[in-house]
């Protein structure tokens, strides 16, 4: 593989991967050497090593990945305890192997949460992320029912601090590296990016109490404001979003009149 | 997905308290009342200072408006109690969140005291529970007597173990402080990227502000330069 | 067979209307009882999927990632057009059909590109509603770029992330309906195989990629929004899991496959580093405005580009379009670059790229101006080749990017199985032989939002469907086949991994079926891939087992449909002799290299049918007939 086609200079990484065949069955650490090379993307370089293992005749190593741009959130886990690995601003999958030594040791392990149930090895579900939006994380607007486009201004840093927020990808990183594993970071950012547009008025109340109590109902843990959240973000959603939503919560918890709730089973 | 109606005020209270943002809105709200009680705790201590009349008198004074006392004294307790409570039901749910822990865990960036405010809150308590045996119902062996606050704060610090004692719970109340009091804004809503430093700088500044006012007096007793 | 398109006859403009008022509806207090099936949650099958719901049909939505907010079309940058004409420039529904029906090279249906035109208004007013933060003039009103070669400023972009925006809008327009129950979710669950009942569409076999579950799902008509097939060059700008096994096995249960050749191919990419590569990553189009594309002038000339003295450099768009120069469609700026390369004066490591220098803008814009117009593109450049563009030139090298190919659909987007709907890049489109820049995600929305509520509803209200049993035979027999699939590659137990077989295909198709293709190239092409499929059959080996997450086994199916789609490809380029678009046959170029069209015999869109494991498919045509926009030679000179 990579090894024979040599250039550009090779490098020898010693891991330590999870190994876990379903959410029920125990899991452990197994090691294995990759031959990389500074050109390789990280997950490039576990590709290697599962064509490896396949023609050993060993079950290859499974881990999400879709686009390998940084954009669809499929990828991520920890790289030495380190959600997403040591390059901030970064998914796994946009990370590339000139940032890691020769001979370095890496222990790989999958988010871990009670809410994301691990799939398999490297992999986890994180559905518990998508009942959370579903739970208020939109803005009620039937096709066909919605005003010109110019109707409404938003002014353009309101858009720009909104789409700040909507950058989130869904990856995860942020429970992951959360002491308390709190989604704190990522509910908040989907509230602040529909709270701070004037289409999402509205539902705004409706919204973070909705949101708030499922997050509360999937166990996620609170947020103490510790940061590792936005230090792990692959797309540097800010802590400023969590208090957003503290805001909200607490003007809506007291103003909301015998308003309903939604919660997602 | 079930819709329930938000209604009574009790009803809507519980719900409020239910979620994870209610138990640290009241844990943001009673820790400040605790801090507000420990500037002035600070400020009256300082007293020694000006010598034994100040001090016992200052005691005296406040046993002498008993409806303020005693109100001012339920409200730190239950301010205690639900501070207390809040945290360890949310320590609880943390626990619940990650069953599995991490064989490696780096942290980025975040502060020793942010992720120690589980261990800093129960020695701070502990403490307090020592230090009213010890100066308010003076029930602890040795030379002490009631309403003599100063003569008792001498005769407790002369004892470098005691002071110690006093020093090291002072010190994990300053990294409590070091965090919560920011953490407090953070927790009620108070963030913008212009304040949110200066906020952080307040912290810092008034913990460590109120450790050492604290700290002064043993430090002064064991030096001499007080009794 | 007769191939029906069903567009309005009668003056274009009002065709769209008059089709809608002329369509059946169902009874509002009816729609639950009918079951559809969307798979697909990318920018048309989640905005299908929630518009349904909406209406109030019971809905089932598939896709392969763990969450539907994943679809590919998460990664489109650019922007999306629409006809809006916001910047008072002179574009207008017209012109935006005028341009779509040329930039495709006069191989589009003109009814459905006008109908695109006209909705792409309501899908902007749609997307700023549900809150896609598009980006925004100082004044408040929505801000647009030129794109594309564009000569209008319409196009619509929420920074470098418009497909990621417009996906989430979707996406959480859908869960909304599944917290609302009209809209059941499937995620981690991947279509392999369609339920065909007394000639319709019924439902659909699945497995559960956690459990390895072989499920049918019986339903009253079935829609696909599967997107594109350009992983079949196993290297392409597509996310890994990009896949054709959906459209592909409707394609072996009768739909027909419409102009399977047609790819796209983008001219600005990262090139290939190694053997090791897993995919291409596209840099936005706008760094053509500023970039000066060249390679060195002699051959193997080996020197790090800042020693290459002005005279032996050859800037050769500039030299071969002097009015265009680096701004040349996509077509002609990645076939130059392959012709360059051929004559071995690549650049880089593996000789397959070419420079694309900033200096000269540096020098007369200065490099604040250059960050802010493209500073995220030079980091993500940084990042992946660890180059500093900003002091050395970029390599860029084209890649597959789209394909305009796709299983045909009339003017309803019905496929030829009645009850088998096909949106967004899975059908073969509005495109014709090559599409416009920030086209498909429109195309996507349109059809979803704005097309198939209304077609799907009057193709239920005007069929009557009885109840297909969970047992019926059809049923059996499809779950049968499914099961037969996956044992088959399990047990093969080869030596051989999917992987270098998807990698050897991918070499096969970009080296005979990609950017230029000919004759001769071709039928090597189709007789190679005869014999690597059936290597793969003999060799190929898939390890674990069926009943677990078994990211391997999934793969393995995938590529054994890439096998026969990529031979459909190479027939089809074989039998189109003529140049347009994406397909260019070097036989047919003009004097100065240009694609060279034949309308006159090829001026149709040809949709091959399925006859059997190595029975040559049979071709029909669909004749187009362009009465707006007269078919003309494009030219760049
Ligand atoms: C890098 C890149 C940049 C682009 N930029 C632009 C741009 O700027 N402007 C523009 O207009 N277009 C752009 N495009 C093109 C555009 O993004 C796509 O054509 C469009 O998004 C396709 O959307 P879709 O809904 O048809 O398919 P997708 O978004 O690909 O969705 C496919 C869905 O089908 C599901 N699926 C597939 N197979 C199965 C199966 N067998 N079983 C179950 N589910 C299945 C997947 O899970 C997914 O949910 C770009 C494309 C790429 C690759
Ligand atoms: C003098 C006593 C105390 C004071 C002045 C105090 C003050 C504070 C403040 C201001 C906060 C920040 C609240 C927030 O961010 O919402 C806080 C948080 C916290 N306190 Fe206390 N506290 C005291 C005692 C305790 C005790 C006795 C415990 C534990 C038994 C405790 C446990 C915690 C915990 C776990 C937090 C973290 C919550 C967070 O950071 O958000 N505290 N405290
Ligand atoms: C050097 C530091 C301190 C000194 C010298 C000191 C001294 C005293 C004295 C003399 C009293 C008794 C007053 C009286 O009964 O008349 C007292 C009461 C008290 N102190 Fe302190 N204290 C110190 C630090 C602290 C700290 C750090 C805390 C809390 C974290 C604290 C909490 C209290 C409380 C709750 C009371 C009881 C108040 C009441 O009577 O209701 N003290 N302190
Ligand atoms: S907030 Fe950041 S870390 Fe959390 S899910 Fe979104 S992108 Fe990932
Ligand atoms: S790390 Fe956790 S505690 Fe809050 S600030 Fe981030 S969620
Ligand atoms: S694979 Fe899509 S973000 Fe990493």
């Amino acid at each position: 593989m990579a090894a024979q086609n040599g250039h550009p200079p090779g490098m020898r990484i010693i891991l330590h991967v999870w190994r876990q065949r379903s959410a029920s069955s125990p899991g452990k650490f197994v090691r294995y050497e990759a031959q990389a090379n500074s050109h390789m993307s990280f997950l490039e370089m576990l590709d290697v090593v599962n064509e490896e293992l396949i023609e050993r005749g060993d079950d290859p190593i499974a881990f999400d990945h879709d686009c390998r741009e940084g954009i669809c959130g499929s990828c991520g886990f920890m790289i030495n305890g380190e959600a997403h690995g040591p390059l901030s601003g970064t998914t796994v999958c946009q990370l590339h192997m000139r940032h890691f030594k020769d001979g370095e040791e890496l222990y790989l392990e999958p988010w871990r949460a009670r809410a994301f149930p691990v799939v398999k090895d490297l992999a986890v579900s994180r559905s518990a992320l998508d009942r959370i939006i579903a739970a208020g994380g939109y803005i009620s607007v039937p096709t066909g029912s919605a005003p010109a486009g110019n109707a409404i201004p938003v002014a353009k840093d309101k858009q720009e601090r909104a789409m700040d927020a909507a950058a989130c990808i869904g990856c995860g990183a942020c429970v992951a590296a959360c002491p308390n594993a709190s989604a704190a970071l990522f509910t908040s950012a989907k509230i602040a990016h529909l709270g701070l547009l004037p289409q999402g008025q509205p539902e705004r109340q409706r919204r973070v109490i909705s949101m708030v109590a499922q997050m509360n109902a999937e166990v996620f843990g609170n947020c103490t404001n510790i940061g590792e959240c936005e230090a792990a973000c692959p797309k540097l959603i800010r802590m400023e979003n969590i208090a957003f939503m503290n805001r909200d919560f607490l003007r809506a918890s007291w103003t909301t009149r015998g308003d309903s709730m939604r919660r997602v089973e | 997905m079930s819709t329930m109606a938000v209604d009574s005020r009790l009803a809507r209270g519980l719900r409020f308290y239910e979620t994870t943002l209610g138990k640290k809105a009241i844990m943001a709200v009673t820790g400040l009342i605790l801090f507000g009680f420990l500037i002035a705790h600070m400020i009256g201590n300082l007293q020694v200072f000006a010598g034994p009349e100040a001090l016992n008198h200052y005691a005296v004074k406040l046993r002498e408006m008993p409806a303020l006392l005693w109100f001012a004294r339920l409200v730190l307790l239950i301010s205690v109690v639900l501070h207390i409570v809040a945290s360890v039901q949310l320590w609880g749910l943390q626990r619940e969140a990650r069953p599995v822990r991490y064989a490696r865990k780096k942290n980025a960036d975040s502060s020793y005291a942010s992720r120690t405010m589980m261990w800093s809150g129960p020695i701070i308590a502990a403490f307090v529970v020592y230090h009213l045996a010890h100066f308010t119902w003076v029930i602890l062996p040795g030379r002490y007597e009631h309403l003599k606050p100063y003569e008792n704060v001498v005769y407790g610090f002369r004892q470098p173990l005691i002071s110690l004692l006093y020093i090291i719970a002072i010190a994990m109340l300053c990294t409590h402080l070091y965090h919560g009091l920011w953490s407090m804004f953070q927790t009620l809503g108070v963030a913008h990227p212009r304040y949110t430093p200066a906020l952080k700088r307040f912290a810092a500044v008034f913990s460590i502000a109120l450790a050492a006012g604290f700290i002064a007096v043993p430090v002064a007793v064991l030096a001499g330069v007080v009794g | 067979m007769q191939l029906d398109s069903k567009v309005p006859s009668g003056p274009i403009e009002t065709a769209w209307d008059r089709a809608r008022f002329e369509m059946k509806l169902v009874n509002p207090a009816n729609r639950r009882k009918y079951s559809v099936i969307v798979v697909g949650s990318g920018l048309a099958g989640g905005s299908a999927a929630a518009s349904l719901g909406e209406l109030g049909y019971n809905v089932r939505c598939f896709c392969f990632q763990d969450s539907p907010r994943r679809a590919h079309s998460i990664a489109a940058q650019g922007g999306i057009n629409a006809a809006k004409n916001y910047q008072n420039d002179g574009d207008s529904i017209y012109r935006l059909f005028y341009d779509t029906v040329k930039g495709g090279d006069f191989r589009a249906r003109e009814g459905n590109v006008y109908r695109l035109a006209q909705i792409s208004l309501n899908i902007i007013d749609q997307c700023v509603a549900q809150g896609v933060p598009f980006a925004r003039e100082y004044g408040g009103t929505l801000a647009n770029r030129s794109f594309g070669g564009a000569q209008v400023s319409r196009t619509f972009y929420a920074r470098g992330q418009t497909g990621q925006q417009l996906l989430l809008g979707a996406y959480q327009a859908l869960e909304r309906q599944v917290a609302a129950g009209t809209v059941t979710m499937y995620p981690r669950t991947e279509m392999l195989d369609l339920i065909v009942v007394d000639g319709r569409a019924r439902g659909i076999v699945t497995r559960d990629m956690i459990t390895g579950e072989i499920e049918g799902h019986v339903a009253d008509a079935v829609v696909l929004g599967t997107g594109g097939y350009g992983n079949v060059f196993y290297l392409s700008t597509n996310a890994k899991g990009s896949n054709a096994t959906a459209i592909w096995r409707a394609y072996k249960r009768g739909a027909l496959f419409g102009n399977p050749c047609y790819t796209q191919i983008h001219p600005t990419c990262i090139p290939v580093s190694g053997e090791y590569q897993s995919k291409l990553t596209l840099m936005s189009e706008s760094l053509r405005n500023d970039g000066r594309i060249w390679v060195p002038l002699n051959k193997g000339d080996k020197r790090p580009p800042s020693r290459i003295p002005e005279n032996e450099r050859d800037y050769y768009l500039e030299r071969r379009y002097p009015s265009f120069g680096n701004l040349v469609p996509r077509d002609v700026a990645s076939r130059n670059a392959k012709v360059v390369c051929d004559e071995g004066r690549g650049v880089g490591e593996t000789g397959l790229g070419v420079y694309l220098d900033f200096a000269d803008a540096i020098k007369r814009l200065g490099q604040r101006t250059i960050e802010e117009r493209y500073g995220n593109l030079f980091d993500m450049y940084y990042q992946i080749t660890g180059e500093n563009p900003y002091e050395v030139p970029m390599r860029i090298y084209p890649a597959i990017h789209y394909t305009m190919g796709g299983l045909w659909v009339d003017y309803h987007l019905q496929s030829t199985i009645p009850g088998l709907f096909v949106i967004g890049e899975a059908n073969f489109s509005d495109h014709g032989a090559n599409r416009l820049g920030a086209s498909a995600l429109m195309q996507g929305l349109s059809d979803g939002y704005f097309v198939i509520p209304y077609t799907l509803g009057n193709y239920l209200a005007s069929t009557k469907l009885d109840k297909v049993p969970d047992d019926h035979p059809a049923v059996r027999d499809a779950t049968a086949n499914v099961t037969g699939i996956t044992t088959r590659l399990l047990n093969t137990k080869g030596r051989r991994s999917t992987g270098s077989f998807h990698r050897e295909l991918g070499r096969i198709m970009w080296e005979y079926c990609g950017m230029a293709r000919n004759a001769q190239g071709l039928q090597t092409a189709i007789g190679r891939i005869r014999e690597l499929r059936e290597e793969f059959w003999r060799e190929v080996r898939v390890l674990g087992t069926h009943d677990e997450f078994n990211q391997a086994l999934e793969h393995a199916g995938r590529v054994a449909d890439f096998f026969e789609l990529g031979e459909l490809m190479c027939i089809d380029a074989l039998h189109r002799e003529e140049s347009c678009g994406g397909h260019f046959r070097e036989e047919y170029q003009t004097a100065d290299g240009e694609a060279l069209r034949n309308d006159a015999e090829f001026s149709y869109v040809a949709a091959w049918r399925y006859c059997g494991e190595n029975a040559p498919p049979d071709l029909h045509r669909e004749p187009l007939t362009f009465n707006y926009v007269k078919p003309t030679q494009r030219s760049y000179q």
